[in-house]
Parts: structure tokens; sequence; C-alpha cells
């Protein structure tokens, strides 16, 4: 029995036959996946337009982006500043200030803390910022995590400004 | 198995069972052998069974008045409370259900450790029961999100960001979970969904957690393999049901005097504000049940680092039969295990408590001190247990620790004695 097996003409077929069956089932399969994912109709909201005329320095306004917070805060001088003389060695995720925020003035952030989701809390914890309650996570006033289990700064969105008063979120 | 056959009383049974021997099956229940050294602990298995039912059966009836919509859900729980006809009843038997249910899960899994029931020939018994008691989690979760209170939500948003710490495809299957981008109205949609499909597939498990289990039969409280159909065995009905069902009836009182006495006492009273996407409660806490593995989760200060050890600490119990190397089953003979076995079990409800505790500070350090006990238990103590423990010797059969007793044999010939002469022909 030492000689060596040759495929047949019906292993051929088998295998063809597998493989063609793996196919029908993968594609029947899929639809039943990916109807659990995002439908048309949320990804329909996917801008928010925000007045910010009424929003005084150091004055943070919440609003609602893809069911997310989205937290607006017109920043004084002095967060400003300190923002800005922070030494990128210190960060966990390294980024400028002026990379986050294009009008230093307006911070324009998610409002999700990037460990599991909760809502920090502001002017809280050790930078006079934002803290999550949930598991510690510090947050500075440009939004990048300093201290806790978070491990990215958070997020920014998409936005621009339409003018002076309106931003386009999304 | 080595059981007595059955035998048809009537033509009708003969000729149904030779069709669907579903009478074979009643009888092998009826006269299964079990050990009959079972104590207390062993009745759990039934207790169990009893919650599963009790869950479905109400669950059930809560389906037909609950309206899973963001829009409605919180209000339809009110409907439920307020004007449904015992309604309250049905959702706090429901609610604290599910909190005994874990309570007996629990007595159960140790009851397991203690006795080394996982051990070889259950292995498969043992990795069975773990598969029911993840996916329990995962139902009770689920069930929890249900009332659309702030710890339903913020629960959910926490439990399912958990998966977004996997590198590279996290953020997409969190996504996909949520059904949008942040927990929203389909979530809850295709959490009602599984959290109605979860509770058969855990019946369909506990069906063959039985089977398996009757296969090799009961582990003992002495843990050494009995002869079945010998005088170490008694049939299951109705020795152990009797047994079972006093026991569940001291289980069903206790049970009771959450339904009736303290409803909430197990629940969170911030789950009776409606759920606010923009407001995270300054402290959130899962369900008792879950708190020693949200302790781990907490301990290590690494997001994914924390949630491969929280999944690590279920799923170690796996590896259970093959870390423990003790031939020795149950710790009665285990005078070292024994001890270790007592601090585990601090250990987790140290973990339980820190669950609930905020992390900072002493609690912190302390849940660090714990995990780290909790997988040296497993990893390293029950290994070197197994080769370096010098256990006590093993009785021949499960009668003799009782009559190896001085004086047992003694009282046992008085007590007889007693009859002599009466005409108790039986008693001889």
């Amino acid at each position: 029995m030492s000689k060596e097996i040759k495929p047949k003409r019906r292993d051929f077929l088998f295998t063809a036959t597998y493989a063609i069956g793996a196919v029908g089932v993968g594609s029947a399969i899929w639809p039943l996946v990916d109807q659990m994912n995002p439908d048309s109709s949320v990804k329909a909201l996917s801008t928010t337009e925000v007045d910010i005329s009424s929003v005084e320095p150091g004055k943070t306004i919440t609003v609602l982006w893809r069911g997310k917070p989205i937290f607006i805060r017109r920043r004084t001088k002095k967060e400003i500043d300190e923002a800005a003389s922070v030494d990128l060695k210190d960060l966990k995720d390294p980024e400028k200030d002026s990379d986050r925020a294009k009008n230093p003035e307006w911070l324009v952030m998610v409002g999700v803390c990037t460990h599991l989701g909760c809502v920090p809390l502001g002017d809280k914890g050790e930078y006079k910022a934002w803290f999550c309650p949930c598991h510690g996570s510090h947050y500075d006033t440009s939004g990048r995590v300093r201290k806790g289990p978070a491990p990215k700064n958070l997020e920014i969105p998409k936005y621009e400004f339409v003018d002076n008063n309106t931003i386009k979120i999304g | 198995m080595s059981e007595e056959k059955y035998i048809p009383k009537s033509k009708l049974a003969a000729w149904f069972d030779s069709r669907l021997p579903l009478l074979t099956l009643s009888h092998h229940l009826q006269s299964y052998p079990t050990p009959k050294n079972l104590n207390y602990w062993w009745t759990f298995g039934g207790i169990l069974t009893f919650c599963l039912i009790t869950q479905i059966i109400t669950g059930l009836v809560l389906a037909m008045h609950y309206v899973a919509h963001v829009d409605h859900a919180f209000e339809s729980i009110e409907h439920i409370m307020r004007n449904v006809n015992y309604g309250w009843l049905i959702r706090y038997v429901h609610a604290n259900g599910a909190s005994m249910f874990f309570l007996a899960v629990y007595i159960h899994i140790f009851r397991s450790l203690f006795y080394g029931s996982y051990k070889s020939p259950r292995e498969v018994i043992w990795i069975i029961g773990l598969i029911i008691y993840i996916l329990m989690m995962a139902t009770a979760f689920m069930g929890y999100v249900l009332p659309w209170g702030q710890m339903s939500f913020w629960g959910a948003t926490v439990i399912t960001n958990l998966f977004s710490a996997i590198p590279f495809i996290g953020e997409s299957i969190t996504t996909w979970l949520w059904g949008g981008y942040s927990v929203d109205n389909p979530t809850l949609n295709r959490f009602y969904s599984l959290h109605y499909l979860l509770p058969f597939l855990i019946f369909g498990l506990v069906i063959l957690h039985i089977w398996a289990l009757h296969v090799p039969g009961n582990n003992n409280p002495i843990g050494i393999d009995v002869k079945k159909n010998s005088n170490e065995t008694m049939p299951f009905h109705p020795y152990m049901v009797m047994k079972d069902l006093l026991a569940l009836l001291l289980f069903i009182s206790v049970f009771l005097w959450f339904v009736f006495f303290a409803p909430n006492v197990l629940g969170h009273p911030d789950n009776y504000i409606e759920a606010n996407p923009l407001v995270t409660p300054s402290h959130i806490v899962p369900e008792w049940y879950l708190l020693p593995f949200y302790a781990i989760l907490r301990a290590i200060p690494s997001k994914l680092g924390g949630v491969i050890f929280m999944f690590a600490a279920i799923f170690i119990l796996m590896l259970l039969p093959w870390l423990d190397t003790s031939k020795v089953r149950s710790a009665v003979f285990r005078p070292l295990y024994k001890k270790f076995f007592w601090v585990l079990v601090f250990t987790v409800i140290l973990l339980g408590y820190l669950g609930a505790k905020p992390p900072e500070g002493i609690y912190l350090i302390l849940s660090r001190l714990a995990t780290a006990y909790y997988f040296i238990h497993f990893l390293i103590l029950l290994p070197i247990l197994g080769r370096y423990e010098k256990t006590d010797p093993l009785p021949m059969s499960i009668s003799d620790p009782v009559l190896d007793k001085p004086g047992v044999i003694d009282k046992i010939k008085k007590a007889a004695s007693k009859y002599e002469g009466d005409n108790v022909s039986s008693f001889k």
C-alpha cells in the first residue's frame, strides 16, 4: 500500500461541491450578519448644525449627534494657554492642541470616554477639565487623556464653521 | 449503564415504547442510581432547573406586555407594574429570579470546586455547565437593558464598549453590535430578540448537561467511584426527589422573601430613571452577580488588558480539569486544597465587594491583589498541590466513613435489640 493515491475525478467533484457549497452558505449568512450594521435611516442622521452665538467663554454646551453627546466649549485664555504649554512627552496619546482645535477658542469633541463609553463630567478632575466617573480617566483642557485607563484622547468629530455663529458637525 | 431494564406493564405501553422510548427514558430518570451519601449541596441542580423554568414562564408573560422601543420601553415597564393584573408580582419574580438563579449557580459551581466534580470522567459535564453559565450572564445582561433605565443604558454602553478594545476591528464590532453609532433603538430591539432566544439555548444545554451527568453518574462528597446498583446507591425517585423538594421549598422561601419584602434591594435605584444618553450616572455598577469580573476589569490599568483578564477569569475555569492534577476528587481528603478553596471563596467575595466600590485608593490596590491571587490559585497553586500535597487515605466505600466512627455499630445493634421480641419481622 505504499503507492501514492492519485486524486481521482470523483475527488475533484467532491472538492468542487464543497467549495461551491461553502460559498453558497456564506452568501446566505452574510445578509443575516450585515442586517445588524447601521441602517440607512441611522446613517442619514449624519450632520447637525449648532448655533453657538450664546455660549460665553468658560462655558460648554452639549448637543446630540448620532446618539452621542458632542461637547462644544468656548475656552478661556487660561485654558488655551494651559493646553498649548503641555510637553507632548507627558501625553499618553501625543497630539498638539493646535491640531485638535481649528479655532483655539472653540473645542469641539465627542463627549464619550475612550475607555468604555461613559460621558465625562465637565470642570472636574486633576486638570480641571473633564473627568470620567466610571473608571477614573482624567482629561485636560484640550480633551487629551492624562491619567486613568482611557487609551486615547477624546475624539474630534468632523466639523466646520459655517459662519461665525454656526458649527456644522458631521 | 447497569440499571434494571424497563419492562412495559401493558400492551399499549409496549407498543408505544417500541416506537418512541419515552417510557424507557422516564423509567431511567426515576430509577437512576444515586450515591446514598449525597448531601444538600447536591440539591442545587434541581433548584437551578426550577429557576430556569420560572424565568422562562414569567418572561413569556412579561413579553406579552413589554414594548421594545426606546420611546415606550420604560413606560411599558411602569404599565406592567401599575396596570397589568399581577404585573408587579410577575415582574418582581422575574427580576429577583435572575438574582436567585445566580445565587444557586454560584453555590452549584463552588460545590463542584470543593468536591472535585469537574475531574475525570466529568470534564464534559463541567464544560457544558460553564457554557450555560456564560449564556446566563449574557442573557441577564441583555435582560437588564430592556427596562431602558439609566443603569440599563449605561451598563449596555460600558459592556458593548468592551469589544472596542479589540485591536483594528473593535470599532466595527461595536458599531455592528449597536446597529448605529451608540446604544439606541436598534440595540434595544436586538437585545430583546436575543434575550428571548438564549434561555431556550440554555434549556437545550441543560438537557446535554444532565445527559452527560447520567453517563458516569453523580460524584459524591467522598469523591470515590461508586458501584452502581449496589447498596451504595439509591434510586433517584423517590429518595433524591424528596430531598431536592425539601431544599427547593427552603430556597423558594428565600426567593419569595425578596419578592415580597425587598423586591428592589438587589437592583439599583438609578434604573428607575429613564435612559438619558447625555448624562452618565455618577457611579455605574453592574448587577451583583457580575461584580467580581467587573472588579478584575477595573484592576488592570489598560483597556485591552482589563478586557483580556476579565474574559480570562471566566475561561480559565474551562481548563480547570487539567490544571488540577490531583487524582483525589473531594477536598475532604485534601487538607491543603481545602484551605486554599476557602481562600478562593473569600477572594471572589472580596472582588465582588470591590467591584461595587469606586476604583481608587485602597480599593484599587486590593482589587489588584485579589485579581492576582485569583489567577495564582488556578495557574500556580493547583498544579503544585496536585504534585506535592499529601492527601489523606481514601475509604474503600462511601459507607466506611459513617460506619467506621467508634460506637456506630454498637448503636445500630442497640437500636435493633430494642425490637427483639416485638413482632417487627420486617426489621430483621
